[in-house]
């Protein structure tokens, strides 16, 4: 059904402009490998925080709040180094598993942290009992690590 | 014995052609590579902007340093792990590889970068200025080179997958050749092109 939509990104023009070059590629992907970094230390440090690991002693309201811009930020630099990646190789992506695995994973990783992880952070220490910060914290960890993975393995196929 | 042949050699251990011939062990290993990157560098790049002043200001330098450092230096440990394991499956060409050279001198040169800041006399008067927003110009030096080098080390890593440079891609360059180490004499080029058992004899 989303073949047909497929195939036309891929013969689009950023997609063949990316194919027809030796360095594009590399070069974004090298970029959105910087952003990946970027962002497993924003989300991770705030989900450390919800496990009791790392930064104990500061609030995670404050950690959450001083982590935002750069996990919007580099999320927007990913999702913008991301998309021309995909347009290069779409039909490879409509076929691969791993595509369709990051894909699922990223969106219900942007909607759960931008609204569970986003309340449970935000709110007074004392409203969320521990057993919930930590809930948070393992699925927005494994949310974002299937991401991650599943973007590595669509290169394996 | 060279490094060159010592590659060599190291290629043609069983280890090595297991990884390297491996379905899954290559692929695994790199995902953990990339996996753990998140952890070290993403842990990494936060210290070294809030020794820059820009992120985490009313953190103390000395909560990152005691309590989040140490995750930082585990994750460093599988990814040198990994990432030598991910060298022993394809020893000789990444050996020849000038993304790799490229890679291990900024490695050598952001460990010099943070031991000299960690033994340095400003973090040695942590003390004084560990609440500060405002950091040092030693500290925000240090800083400034350990994410520009390690946005060079993501970057160069990456690259080693590709072949442009390669001994055995044809020649871009005098000057790539002499990164590389690479020896395109008629000998070398024979044997590496040779097979090492000729079909039919």
């Amino acid at each position: 059904m989303l073949l047909p939509y497929f195939q036309a990104i891929e013969s689009g023009p950023i997609g063949e402009a990316i194919r027809n070059s030796t360095w594009l590629f590399p070069f974004v992907e090298a970029f959105h490998l910087l952003a990946l970094a970027v962002i497993g230390g924003a989300v991770l440090l705030v989900d450390f925080r919800l496990l009791g690991l790392g930064l104990k002693r500061q609030p995670v309201a404050e950690l959450a709040r001083d982590a935002q811009p750069w996990l919007i930020g580099s999320l927007i630099f990913m999702i913008g180094s991301g998309v021309p990646l995909f347009m290069s190789e779409a039909i490879k992506c409509y076929y691969s598993f791993a595509f369709w695995t990051k894909m699922s994973a990223l969106a219900l990783a942007i909607i759960f942290t931008f609204t569970v992880r986003r309340r449970v952070t935000l709110a007074d220490e004392a409203r969320f009992g521990p057993r919930v910060l930590r809930a948070v914290g393992v699925i927005s960890i494994l949310l974002w690590s299937t991401v991650g993975w599943g973007g590595r393995w669509i290169g394996f196929s | 014995m060279s490094l060159h042949n010592l590659m060599q050699w190291m290629a043609d251990t069983e280890w090595s052609v297991g990884l390297h011939e491996s379905r899954y062990a290559y692929s695994i290993i790199e995902s953990i590579h990339v996996w753990t990157l998140c952890v070290f560098v993403g842990f990494a790049v936060l210290l070294d902007l809030r020794l820059l002043g820009i992120t985490l200001k009313r953190v103390p330098v000395s909560q990152l340093t005691t309590r989040l450092l140490p995750w930082t230096k585990a994750a460093f440990v599988v990814m040198v792990i990994s990432g030598i394991l991910l060298f022993y499956a394809i020893p000789l060409r990444t050996y020849h590889n000038v993304f790799f050279r490229a890679k291990a001198v900024f490695l050598l040169l952001a460990g010099l970068n943070a031991w000299l800041f960690h033994t340095g006399p400003t973090f040695r008067r942590l003390g004084e200025w560990d609440t500060s927003p405002l950091t040092p110009g030693a500290a925000r030096r240090a800083g400034a080179f350990s994410l520009a080098l390690w946005a060079a080390i993501v970057f160069s890593g990456r690259m080693i997958a590709y072949n442009w440079f390669d001994c055995e891609s044809p020649q871009k360059s005098a000057f790539m050749d002499t990164i590389a180490g690479c020896d395109r004499t008629t000998e070398a080029t024979e044997a590496r092109d040779a097979p090492s058992v000729l079909p039919g004899h």
